[in-house]
């Protein structure tokens, strides 16, 4: 039987999963702009297909914060204090890619434009890295001490191995949100779309073999969770795999889901290989953070757990119903709210 | 500068700039909610119009909240580890709720608002920006429970030198929340309708599409006056409640060094000297003191130098006195704002209902432009107030502020975030300043010229490639 502090960590992994799903595909859309969108026009098609979208991916991110601040408050504090300078840059992203959005149309003037399309640009591709490094680190441990406090130093976060992580997040997003474009729009813009994502296949490709054979090599998470990881990384190339072929066959939606399903696999494997863990401490295992020492108490996680199976129903109901409501694509006549 | 000091002066300037931008998108939307309604109910194209104007700048408005709102959310883990390590079970629940009941909805519904108005029936499009108006409100609703709890600790218990929640539902009912939220509330719906009577005053100045800010005026008024009463009764009950649980607050606030006589005397102004311990210069008002603390006028207020003498009994050594001059300073800043802003409302209902709003006269319609930094200052002082008021607690009788800053973060990284987030706010305020006044300029008839114009726009053109079309 799972326990409630468990049951959280499987929360908050779905939460991150979710996240990285859906926000991985506004990230590459957000990438995309650079490298498909030749015209003002098409660029701003392009943010539009993600337009109703963004915002509420974001709040998946916002929540796995809240849920580990309330489920796990050592987990939060160490590593949101332990990654101090990321995190920084982190948030300059996110606020300058969120206000992008809503700026980058209030004025026709060229070089407006161009500063918002820049910002959008940079911090999608950063967002992306900077999560896929710290993910990365997760999972090689870092320097943690009795205290449960983290002083990492500059190689501990940015070494081969997780610049490695990073740029595979990056790479996945920006396909995975070229696939996102190619369902929402039409023509010329669609091909691109499509051609620049079949062309991506094989790079992305080698550098997740890449990673896994690092993570196999420099961490012990094969070790510790040996065939379920094996078994994650078999569906995870099988979905590659499907992906690389639906895209050559130009059924954009399937090949779509398989990118989400190589994303949500790829995140749920660092979930799996950390369990019971939350954080690996390079210092000894007794000073590993876990899902039972960093946890809340019994209580408040009760409390939480109500709450959640109460409200996640609606949460996702009324997602859902707005990806149902704007599921049609753009095309050249329609008027482009923004 | 040590950790502590730069930990206080990134979350005092990120939280004042936050709040600048939360109360008005509360306020707006609230507005735009009831125009797109009066659009709905009786399908006149004006109030489309008026909404969709108005929307705009909410918009913009609530793009800077939410941006720098998580932000918020971070800062507690980065600069306030141990903070979160000590109250999480507690103080990161209401924080989890109002992500999946607040933020989902808000986000969402925005979503569908901004991009369903040919997309989603009349009805549903209504139900849209009403369902986000409901967003804001619980979102402020939780994080003020989370608020309530440092202000004023309930439902939890003390366990392995953390805060353990026992009891949610005391946290939800917390005295302190229900006199804080309807204050907090009532000032975000004041912010909403002075800036729209403002904005409304001066474009009915200069003659300008003068059906929809009379409309936009007469709406917003209304919204003024109820609120700008509810702040002021509501804050009466807060002052009530806080001469129960935070005496040197309340003490600090006004400037009282030793206990009143009975009835106590409301201080209006008055030089304070923290050294010394002592007030010089002082005018008073016979008996309002007790009144504000008690609704009567007898009873004495105790003073700051046998509160410290108590909290030194209770929490051993230290110095439990705030900083009394700002506190006392905010206090009186927010009722001076608060005060003038009711007679503004009460004169402009007034002229709104008799049908006199041109014939005002300009000095009144300049005090209108003027008064929309009233709510802005009256928000911030009052947070002043109740943030500095509460020092040294962060978590009133049981976490010092100084003790809840993270050990391992230098002051270097600290002193380097406080900078960039600033330089980032900074251009950030200057921007959307910027795009209200051009949004407000170009007036509710702007639309944009057709897209195939766009690409062939020159811009070293007269008007830089873009030009506004006006009905």
């Amino acid at each position: 039987m799972l326990s409630l502090s468990e049951l959280w960590f499987l929360l908050i992994a779905v939460l991150f999963v979710g996240f990285f799903f859906l926000e991985g595909f506004d990230f590459g859309v957000g990438m995309s702009t650079a490298i498909i969108g030749k015209t003002d026009r098409e660029r701003r098609t392009l943010i539009n297909s993600i337009g109703p979208f963004w915002d509420g991916n974001e709040v998946w991110l916002i929540t796995a914060g809240g849920a580990m601040f309330a489920a796990f408050p050592h987990w939060y504090a160490t590593l949101f204090s332990g990654f101090y300078l990321p995190l920084v840059v982190v948030l300059l992203a996110l606020i300058g890619r969120g206000v992008a959005f809503e700026f980058r149309s209030k004025m026709r003037h060229e070089r407006w434009r161009k500063t918002w399309d820049i910002i959008i640009v940079v911090s999608s591709a950063l967002l992306p890295f900077l999560f896929g490094v710290v993910f990365a680190t997760l999972m090689k441990g870092l320097p943690i001490d009795g205290q449960m406090q983290l002083r990492p130093g500059f190689l501990d976060i940015v070494n081969p191995y997780t610049v490695v992580g990073g740029l595979s997040v990056t790479l996945l997003c920006l396909v995975h949100g070229l696939l996102f474009a190619s369902l929402r729009t039409v023509g010329d813009l669609r091909e691109r779309a499509l051609n620049t994502a079949r062309k991506l296949m094989l790079p992305l490709a080698a550098i997740l073999a890449v990673y896994a054979v690092m993570t196999y090599f420099m961490t012990d998470v094969f070790a510790v969770r040996g065939w379920a990881l094996w078994i994650m990384v078999v569906l995870g190339a099988a979905s590659l795999g499907l992906a690389a072929y639906f895209v050559r066959q130009k059924r954009e939606a399937w090949a779509f889901g398989m990118t989400g399903a190589v994303i949500a696999i790829a995140f749920a494997s660092v979930f799996i290989g950390l369990f019971p863990r939350v954080m690996v401490s390079s210092m000894g295992s007794a000073f590993d953070l876990t899902v039972y020492n960093a946890a809340s108490g019994a209580y408040s996680l009760k409390v939480m757990t109500i709450v959640a199976c109460t409200l996640l129903p609606f949460v996702l109901g009324y997602q859902i119903w707005s990806y149902y409501i704007f599921r049609k694509r753009l095309n050249d006549q329609h008027h482009l709210e923004y | 500068m040590d950790p502590i000091m730069l930990s206080r002066i990134q979350y005092a300037l990120t939280t004042i700039f936050h709040f600048f931008f939360v109360p008005l998108s509360i306020g707006l939307v609230l507005l735009v909610a009831i125009m797109e309604t009066l659009y709905v109910v009786k399908g006149k194209e004006v109030y489309k119009t008026m909404a969709k104007f108005w929307g705009k700048l909410f918009l913009i408005n609530f793009a800077v909240g939410v941006v720098t709102g998580i932000l918020q959310e971070f800062q507690f883990g980065m600069n306030w580890s141990e903070y979160s390590r000590f109250v999480g079970d507690v103080f990161g629940a209401p924080l989890a709720v109002e992500a999946l009941l607040a933020f989902f909805m808000e986000s969402t519904f925005i979503g569908l608002w901004i991009f369903g108005w040919d997309r989603l029936s009349k009805k549903v499009h209504l139900a849209c920006i009403w369902l986000v108006f409901v967003g804001t409100f619980l979102s402020a609703l939780w994080i003020l429970a989370a608020n309530s709890f440092m202000q004023h600790p309930v439902g939890f218990e003390i366990n392995n030198g953390r805060a353990e929640m026992n009891d949610f539902f005391a946290l939800i009912t917390n005295g302190q929340l229900l006199v804080e939220f309807p204050h907090t509330i009532f000032g975000a719906l004041m912010t909403g309708a002075f800036v729209v009577t403002g904005i409304s005053a001066y474009k009915l100045m200069k003659k300008q599409d003068v059906e929809i800010f009379r409309k936009s005026f007469n709406i917003a008024i209304i919204i003024g006056l109820v609120s700008s009463l509810g702040v002021a009764f509501s804050g009466h009950f807060q002052a009530q409640y806080l001469v129960e649980t935070q005496p040197m607050k309340m003490a600090a606030s006004e400037g009282t060094w030793t206990t009143t006589e009975d009835p106590a005397p409301w201080t209006v102004v008055a030089a304070i000297d923290p050294d010394k311990q002592e007030n010089s210069g002082e005018i008073k008002i016979p008996g309002l003191l007790s009144y504000l603390s008690y609704s009567k006028f007898s009873g004495s207020v105790k003073g700051m130098k046998e509160l410290q003498a108590e909290y030194e009994q209770t929490y051993g050594p230290g110095d439990y006195i705030p900083p009394v001059r700002t506190t006392f300073w905010s206090f009186r800043i927010m009722i001076a704002a608060g005060g003038l802003m009711i007679l503004l409302a009460v004169y402009g209902t007034f002229l709104a209902l008799r049908r006199k709003l041109e014939g005002a006269g300009k000095w009144f319609m300049r005090l209108m432009v003027f008064a929309i930094s009233l709510p802005f200052i009256a928000n911030t002082s009052g947070w002043i107030m109740t943030e500095v008021g509460r020092q040294p607690w962060t978590v009133f009788g049981y976490m010092t502020t100084a003790a809840g800053v993270s050990p391992n973060v230098s002051a270097g990284q600290i002193l380097f975030s406080t900078i960039a987030f600033t330089a980032a706010y900074t251009v950030l305020g200057i921007v959307m300043v910027y795009l209200f006044v051009r949004e407000i300029k170009a007036g509710p008839y702007a639309v944009e010229k057709p897209e195939e114009h766009d690409e062939s726009a020159d811009p070293f053109g007269v008007d830089g490639g873009y030009s506004v079309v006006t009905k």
